[in-house]
């Protein structure tokens, strides 16, 4: 199951911003290497007619075959799909446990999408993700871990429908009281 | 809104049924650029549609403590936007196979964003007629904050 307000324990630290103490060199432990490769939890989701044109209504998209039904199924798509980026509200369950994340706060800096097949209102949509690699760079905001996952979409007839590589990058000290929490997880 | 712009190829809304063929499209060609205002509620919005609860998208004091004015945009919200520009042009003729994004810049609410396509190329694989396309968002000053690229397939006249 899905926590859905995962994001709203991230506790971020404020006031003061510390001199990382952290070097690029010692941030990648052993421990943290070790959730490389290993799938998230699959999480499934009835794609609901309503849920899609809230999405594309957030986003302040009106095409048609989103939320027109009797034009979407006039249209060479035959029937209503989600945007392409409806994917980001799948969220992927956890991880088999909570990341040792070392730092406070979290930047996505971008994400790469291969769309196989539409995703339709009515699909059964399972999600799952994984961590490809990690590295650290130095920079403006200190020393910078970056997170490349794969998440993997598959419809109720076995097809993938669509993979997303993110990037998301975390830095900035955390306090002793929030170390170990998982904020982790954007899309 | 869409606003279509002298020079580029003709989609005025999106909607459905077009015919836009692999064959009528030219390495350069600007696809209708897409004009956004958003606003906090829109992000507010979007954080309850995306379930993306991170903080600094609604929460001032985190993001004037991480250094911001004010709240900042969310990369997915830009990324939505610089995806309707391609699936406004494409209707239902085409189909977009790979779709890629980079969040260089901040963006911030209360301000207008300009996205912006072109075709830069074209080819054929096999039977299928391939459109790369580059992408932006400009904020208000005409900074590019997120460059993004799109490989479409359209459909063609001459296939078979």
């Amino acid at each position: 199951m899905v926590s859905c307000n995962r994001y709203a324990q991230l506790e971020v630290t404020t006031t003061k911003k510390a001199m990382p103490s952290t070097t690029p060199e010692n941030v990648i432990t052993d421990q943290m290497r070790s959730f490389i490769g290993v799938a998230s939890r699959p999480v499934s989701y009835e794609i609901s007619r309503w849920d899609v044109a809230r999405f594309a209504c957030a986003i302040g998209d009106a095409n048609p075959l989103y939320s027109d039904e009797a034009a979407a199924r006039e249209s060479a798509i035959s029937g209503l799909i989600a945007p392409p980026t409806y994917l980001r509200s799948l969220l992927p369950g956890p991880s088999h446990e909570p990341f040792p994340e070392p730092f406070a706060h979290i930047l996505d800096a971008g994400s790469r999408y291969r769309f196989l097949h539409p995703v339709r209102v009515g699909d059964v949509i399972t999600v799952s993700r994984t961590l490809k690699d990690m590295f650290t760079k130095s920079g403006r905001l200190g020393t910078m871990l970056f997170k490349v996952r794969e998440i993997t979409y598959t419809n109720q007839l076995g097809q993938i429908v669509a993979t997303q590589e993110t990037t998301t990058i975390t830095y900035g000290e955390r306090s002793g009281d929030d170390a170990g929490s998982d904020f982790g997880e954007i899309g | 809104m869409s606003t279509p712009q002298e020079g580029s190829l003709h989609r005025p809304l999106p909607g459905i049924h077009t015919h836009l063929w692999f064959e009528d499209v030219s390495e350069g060609d600007e696809l209708p650029s897409l004009e956004v205002h958003p606003t906090t509620q829109q992000l507010v919005m979007y954080a309850g549609a995306s379930g993306d609860f991170v903080p600094i998208h609604y929460d001032m004091d985190v993001a004037q403590a991480a250094g911001h004015d004010s709240v900042i945009i969310h990369g997915a919200l830009k990324s939505a936007w610089l995806a309707q520009v391609v699936t406004d042009w494409l209707g239902d003729s085409g189909w977009m196979r790979d779709f890629a994004v980079q969040y260089r810049g901040i963006d911030y609410p209360n301000e207008k964003k300009t996205c912006r396509g072109r075709v830069k190329s074209k080819r054929v694989e096999g039977e299928a007629g391939l459109v790369e396309i580059e992408l932006s968002l400009e904020d208000a000053s005409g900074t590019v904050t997120t460059p993004a690229t799109a490989l479409v397939e359209l459909p063609r006249r001459q296939s078979r």
